[in-house]
């Protein structure tokens, strides 16, 4: 089937399966290849994207169901040359070892950033708030600590988040 | 080469009663949290019939007499935010808050929890202890039935093949009715439990009067344990939780798996239920 979809902003369309895999789409059909594959089966969030403005696992949605929606990926994160303030923070925290969890935790955690997931909570329970938010997605080589880092540098720096 | 897969995204029910009438081979997908795990590996379904957000049946709405009505498509996040479940029917949205982590929450409705109905499924013993009436439709019109008799077997349900689920009803609970909910998993976030259930206890004058206890991932369905409901009833608190223990007892003959040996989650599943009763969950 044709489905017609927006893709970062942009109109894009594909020639595909009802019960292909979104990420196979992005990757194979659309060329956005930031998205990674990990475990295709929903448990590690590597190919985590914004699906009508909630961040879902591409590879456990159909296709068909994408048709109409809006979705946003790890190269859509940024406002052209200027990243997103968690990618800037990654960066300078050394949140990403062999970066194959990287673009999920960072659509995850702009998520969390942008929509103000975090508001509310007490400095005192930020750290464990961020590592429960972020619990489905999983990253073999930092030990997490780092990435959760990141995560409160770009908080501050967003501001009353 | 294999024919495509057909897709229909119906407008409403009555279109989608009509497509699942018609083609009751197809696939109906809601989430996909379930039925798009390994999907690489899966046999192609000859179609897919597409409820994700269909009108009319993700709402969550109040019932007649003071109950709640939750629709099929109610995803975990709408669950476990919502006020009036989190106020009176709390083991769901402890159990709705605890299914796997944000982007299962996103996607995963209760009407594929209640349709998969797998022994480790977190809202189904909340479901069995707030005494939840799972309601169907078909061309042929509505029916509802207990969850006690919903789940007929290992991941089988009492579902036609022309039917869809449309709800859980959530009928008001008794004055001084106390609610507890635990899921025991390997971690916090994002695991399989290994053990989980749910209680709705109501104590008069500090004696327990009528108790129903539901637990998971301790048989091939999520079940009530009456043996311990009959052992409590009218027991002070602590006495009950003594008796519970000593009613556990035999009563359930859990699995043994990867996850967990039985002789351990036997051992948790009798402290569970015995600290439902003590207060200490
Ligand atoms: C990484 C991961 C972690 C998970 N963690 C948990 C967890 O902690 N606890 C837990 O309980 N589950 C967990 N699950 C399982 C799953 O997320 C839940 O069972 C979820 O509620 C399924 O909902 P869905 O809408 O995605 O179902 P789908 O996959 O779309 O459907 C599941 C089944 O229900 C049927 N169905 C769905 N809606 C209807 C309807 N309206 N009428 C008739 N049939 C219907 C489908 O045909 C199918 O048989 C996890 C899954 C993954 C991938
Ligand atoms: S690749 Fe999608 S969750 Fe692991
Ligand atoms: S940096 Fe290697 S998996 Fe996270």
């Amino acid at each position: 089937m044709k489905i017609e979809l927006e893709v970062n902003g942009q109109p894009r369309t594909a020639e595909v399966s009802p019960w292909a895999r979104l990420l196979d789409v992005l990757r194979e059909d659309l060329r956005l290849t930031g998205t990674k594959e990990g475990c295709g089966e929903g448990e590690c969030g590597a190919c985590s994207v914004l699906l009508d403005g909630e961040v879902v696992n591409a590879c456990i949605v159909a296709a068909g169901q994408c048709h109409g929606r809006r979705v946003v990926t790890v190269e859509g994160l940024a406002r052209g040359e200027v990243l997103h303030a968690v990618q800037r923070a990654l960066v300078a925290c050394g949140g990403a070892q062999c970066g194959i969890c990287t673009p999920g935790i960072a659509v995850c955690a702009a998520h969390v950033i942008d929509r103000k997931l975090l508001a509310g909570k007490p400095v005192a329970e930020a750290r464990a708030a961020v590592r429960e938010l972020l619990a489905g997605n999983i990253c073999r080589c930092t030990g997490y600590q780092l990435i959760v880092d990141a995560v409160l540098v770009a908080v501050d720096e967003v501001g009353d988040s | 080469m294999t024919p495509e897969t057909a897709y229909t995204r119906p407008r409403d029910l009555a279109e989608a009663l009509a497509v699942r009438a018609a083609q009751p081979s197809w696939m109906v997908l809601a989430g996909g949290t379930d039925l798009m795990v390994s999907a690489i590996h899966k046999r192609v379904p000859a179609g897919i019939l597409d409820l994700w957000r269909l009108p009319g049946v993700g709402a969550i709405t109040e019932g007649a007499g003071g109950g709640l009505v939750i629709g099929a498509g109610a995803t975990w996040l709408e669950i476990g935010r919502d006020a009036r479940v989190a106020k009176a029917w709390s083991p769901l949205a402890l159990a709705a808050r605890e299914i796997g982590a944000l982007q299962i929450q996103a996607r995963g409705t209760l009407g594929g929890n209640i349709g998969t109905s797998s022994p480790v499924g977190d809202s189904l013993p909340a479901l069995l202890a707030l005494d939840a009436e799972i309601e169907v439709a078909s061309v042929r019109g509505r029916r509802r039935v207990p969850y006690a008799a919903w789940c007929t077997g290992y991941r089988t349900t009492a579902l036609a093949a022309d039917e869809l689920i449309v709800a859980a009803h959530l009928p008001p609970l008794a004055a001084g009715t106390h609610l507890a909910w635990r899921k025991v998993g390997t971690r916090r976030a994002q695991s399989i439990s290994k053990v989980m259930g749910a209680a709705a206890m109501r104590v008069e004058c500090g004696v327990v009067t009528d108790a129903r206890i539901a637990l998971g991932a301790v048989a091939d369905r999520p079940i009530r344990i009456a043996a311990v409901e009959q052992a409590v009833r009218g027991l002070a608190r602590a006495a009950a939780a003594e008796a519970a223990r000593a009613a556990m007892r035999g009563a359930i003959r859990p699995i043994d798996d990867v996850r967990s040996s039985a002789s351990y989650r036997d051992l948790v599943a009798e402290n569970l239920v015995a600290r439902f009763f003590s207060g200490m969950i």
